[in-house]
């Protein structure tokens, strides 16, 4: 079954652990500028949003590369870039809505989350679980449990249970 | 690889600039933070020079693990001689700073002079240029962040700041970093003040090379596993340090006004759990797992709307406890503004709680004060009173130059009434029933402090053959006893040098989690990142370096035994209340000297705690200063 890596900036702690595990995994240094995923931080406001590539279902960059060099690994589901056929023309990255590419300065190569090859690394050490791996059919339905919850305490208020 | 990175010299009277590789001799004695900061400190700081003078140098260092997805590597050391104790000056920080230091290129910064002006440090990518810091002057430690950032253009430039605090010399001004981390101790910011330097910015994108990636990666989240299974880690991820005060106030081993009791009755208000009227979220430094900072928000009230981050158990005695204010909202808005000014929470908490004690005993009064009303409890006292030390005014003024100064100038018998050790305010920590936490304070380098060498596991009672196992020799289970506390101090202070120097998190070893990482696991990392062997015995042996090298500098600067004090009050006034362990006690004076010659027999330091000669030649300490970095 397809799985999707799922964010949950609420409870993100901003400790950009997923930022360096991603790099010491791909690239075997620590240098958050190089990683796949980005914590987006409004500090004073203390906001952090992880962002990573989507997956998404009608990709974007896939639709504007010129050399066909993104496609979906069928296993996973993810957007792989194939480096044989890429030329390094940035399309994908100025077309992608979310900047779920990013430039590796050092190489000049074009980078995406690939998602380890469906064990994503960020996932696992990701503490407070604001990134999970979750099957497709039930990210929905945790999505309308939270939801249904506050709904459920004020039935119970409203019935005067508690 | 890590042991190669550099060092930068900066002197801001010249602007010169110079950076050289760090030397791997200097890493195998000292490992990288503050372990060489101490042995910079020493080397550079010259015996007797004024604190605020440009002979002073500000010391900036990473820690050898930096960057690493655990354990909270992001720390940063902070040193320089003491403006509030005129003895080692070293404060530590989380954050974000260090890992961008590193990122940039640099793992230590040397500075030394003074700048016309303000200025700035802007450092990017290898590059280091003292900027104009003009427009930055008067802006409190949020805006001069924020500002930097966009100046550069640049959201995810780095800074350390001072505020309007560090700008009028206020003794005990901290250093600050993104909302909430603060290298409060010491007074560095103060320095930073002296030296025109309201900022170091940085920014990098170079990478940080470890020796085993991959073996690291398993590694880092075994540890992150191993410190999440802690009680300890779990609590503090929902409820921060807050959590401490449940179990030290209803033992009755907190100070309330200022010294008068060791309990604060009706002060359940101050309980963690109600901080969830305010949190929003828990926030975490670089590389932790366990994110023990709330983010909080008050919405209403005359001080709404405050956005901010924290507080800590210390901010519930500096405003809670010791000032007798018994209301969470009330140490939230203090919170707020000693970070928006730069102040460390301790020490303008401990001063007030002692100008109120003196207020009510007479010793000072409201022509002093310039009619503000010192009572116990006053929070708009609280407010008017931190604004007044930050800006200098009126009778803040006179708390703003520390407690040496303010009691030499207010005279009487003020000075039995100050809780502080060689010059600065203790935690609101009453040690009186716990010989161990004692000799902690007294002992500490940096004058009365719990980071140098609490050994707070030992209110936990633990099984004697476990205490045994972690100190190597027998160690009584029960905290008031005198018997094996030394050990559990020297211990300590080895264990918290080496964490400070490897630049983790004191949280995450065996301070109040037992099943921490330490020794092992530590030798285990610096193989991994540094590539560096260790042995147990080794690295403890660079933690009594470290440890011996600060005491050399206090030595230096003039200090003795006399100093390893405890204030007076700890020898006369019993505890008034607590559980039934804890009630009527007091140190005893003979015991107390005994355990600190055991303590200084155990260093290898002679009766007056001036280490030995071949306690310096076991440790290769002999030759200082040597100068290699």
């Amino acid at each position: 079954m397809q799985k999707i890596l799922f964010i949950d900036p609420e409870k993100c702690s901003g400790c950009r652990i997923c930022e360096s595990v991603c790099t010491l995994h791909h690239e075997k240094v620590c240098n958050p500028t190089r990683a796949r995923i980005h914590i987006v931080k409004w500090e004073t406001a203390g906001l952090f949003v992880p962002m990573v590539c989507q997956q998404c279902e009608t990709p974007l960059c896939e639709a504007v590369c010129p050399m066909h060099a993104i496609k979906r690994d069928e296993k996973t589901g993810a957007m792989l870039i194939d480096y044989d056929l890429c030329v390094g023309c940035r399309l994908c990255m100025m077309f992608c809505p979310f900047g779920g590419v990013n430039l590796d300065a050092k190489t000049g190569r074009v980078l995406k989350c690939d998602l380890c090859g469906g064990e994503p690394l960020c996932v696992k050490f990701c503490e407070p679980q604001a990134l999970q791996y979750l099957n497709a059919t039930t990210i929905n339905l945790r999505k309308r449990r939270a939801a249904a919850e506050k709904f459920s305490d004020l039935m119970k208020r409203m019935l005067a249970l508690v | 690889m890590v042991w190669k990175r550099k060092i930068a010299y900066i002197n801001l009277t010249t602007g010169k600039i110079v950076s050289k590789p760090i030397p791997k001799e200097v890493r195998q004695l000292y490992l990288g933070g503050r372990g060489i900061d101490m042995y910079l400190l020493y080397n550079h700081v010259k015996a007797k020079v004024n604190p605020l003078g440009p002979d002073n140098v500000l010391l900036v260092g990473t820690g050898l693990l930096c960057g690493i997805p655990a354990l909270g590597s992001g720390r940063c050391d902070i040193a320089a001689k003491s403006p509030i104790t005129g003895g080692v000056g070293d404060s530590n920080v989380g954050g974000f700073f260090a890992p961008e230091l590193r990122l940039a290129g640099f793992d230590h910064l040397v500075i030394s002079g003074k700048a016309e002006k303000p200025v700035y440090l802007w450092i990017n990518d290898g590059t280091i240029e003292v900027r104009d810091a003009s427009n930055l002057w008067g802006e409190d430690t949020f805006e001069t962040q924020d500002i930097i950032r966009d100046d550069n253009e640049d959201e995810e430039f780095k800074c350390l700041v001072i505020g309007v605090a560090g700008e009028n010399l206020v003794r005990f001004a901290n250093v600050r970093t993104g909302m909430k981390n603060s290298a409060g101790r010491t007074g560095m910011g103060c320095v930073m003040g002296s030296k025109n330097l309201k900022a170091i910015a940085a920014r990098g994108t170079n990478d940080i090379e470890f020796s085993y990636p991959d073996e690291l990666l398993d590694y880092c989240r075994e540890m992150n596993k191993m410190i999440m299974e802690t009680r300890w880690a779990r609590a503090q991820s929902k409820w921060g340090t807050l959590i401490i005060y449940s179990n030290t106030n209803t033992t009755g081993l907190i100070r309330t006004r200022n010294f008068q009791s060791n309990r604060l009755d009706e002060g359940e208000d101050l309980e963690p759990e109600n901080m969830d009227r305010y949190t929003i979220g828990m926030s975490g430094c670089y590389g932790c797992a366990v994110h023990c900072r709330h983010r909080y928000v008050l919405r209403e009230g005359p001080y709404a709307p405050i956005f901010a981050e924290g507080p800590e158990y210390t901010s519930l005695g500096a405003f809670g406890t010791m000032v007798d204010c018994k209301k969470m909202e009330t140490v939230l808005v203090a919170n707020h503004l000693v970070n928006k000014y730069g102040l460390d929470t301790l020490e303008t908490g401990g001063l007030i709680a002692w100008a109120m004690e003196l207020y009510e005993k007479g010793i000072i009064d409201d022509k002093d004060t310039a009619g503000l009303r010192l009572e116990w409890g006053n929070e708009e006292t609280l407010f008017e009173l931190i604004t007044q030390i930050a800006h200098r005014k009126e009778f803040g003024n006179l708390l703003a130059d520390g407690f040496k100064t303010a009691i030499s100038k207010i005279g009487k018998d003020s000075g039995y009434y100050a809780i502080q050790i060689k010059g600065m305010s203790s935690l609101h920590s009453d040690e009186r029933p716990t010989p161990s936490l004692a000799l902690n304070i007294a002992t500490s380098t940096r004058g009365a402090d719990h980071l140098r060498s609490r050994p707070a596991i030992d209110l936990y009672s633990l099984p004697e053959e476990l205490l045994e196992e972690i100190y190597g020799a027998p160690v009584s289970s029960d905290y008031t006893s005198y018997e094996g506390k030394s050990r559990m101090v020297w211990w300590q202070e080895r264990l918290y040098a080496v964490t400070d120097s490897i630049g983790t998190c004191k949280f995450q070893t065996v301070f109040c989690a037992v099943h921490a990482p330490k020794w092992e696991e530590f030798k285990k990392l610096i193989h991994l990142a540094a590539g560096m062997e260790f042995t147990k015995a080794q690295l403890m042996e660079v933690g009594e370096r470290i440890y011996t090298i600060e005491k050399m500098f206090n030595q230096r600067e003039g200090f003795s035994r006399k100093d390893d004090a405890l204030p007076e009050r700890y020898f006369k006034e019993p505890t008034p209340t607590g559980l039934p362990i804890v009630k009527g006690k007091k140190v005893d004076k003979d015991k107390f000297e005994k355990m600190l010659d055991e303590y200084y027999s155990l260093h290898g330091w002679d009766e007056n705690g001036f280490p030995k000669k071949e306690t310096l030649e076991r440790l290769g300490l002999d030759k200082e200063p040597s100068h290699m970095v």
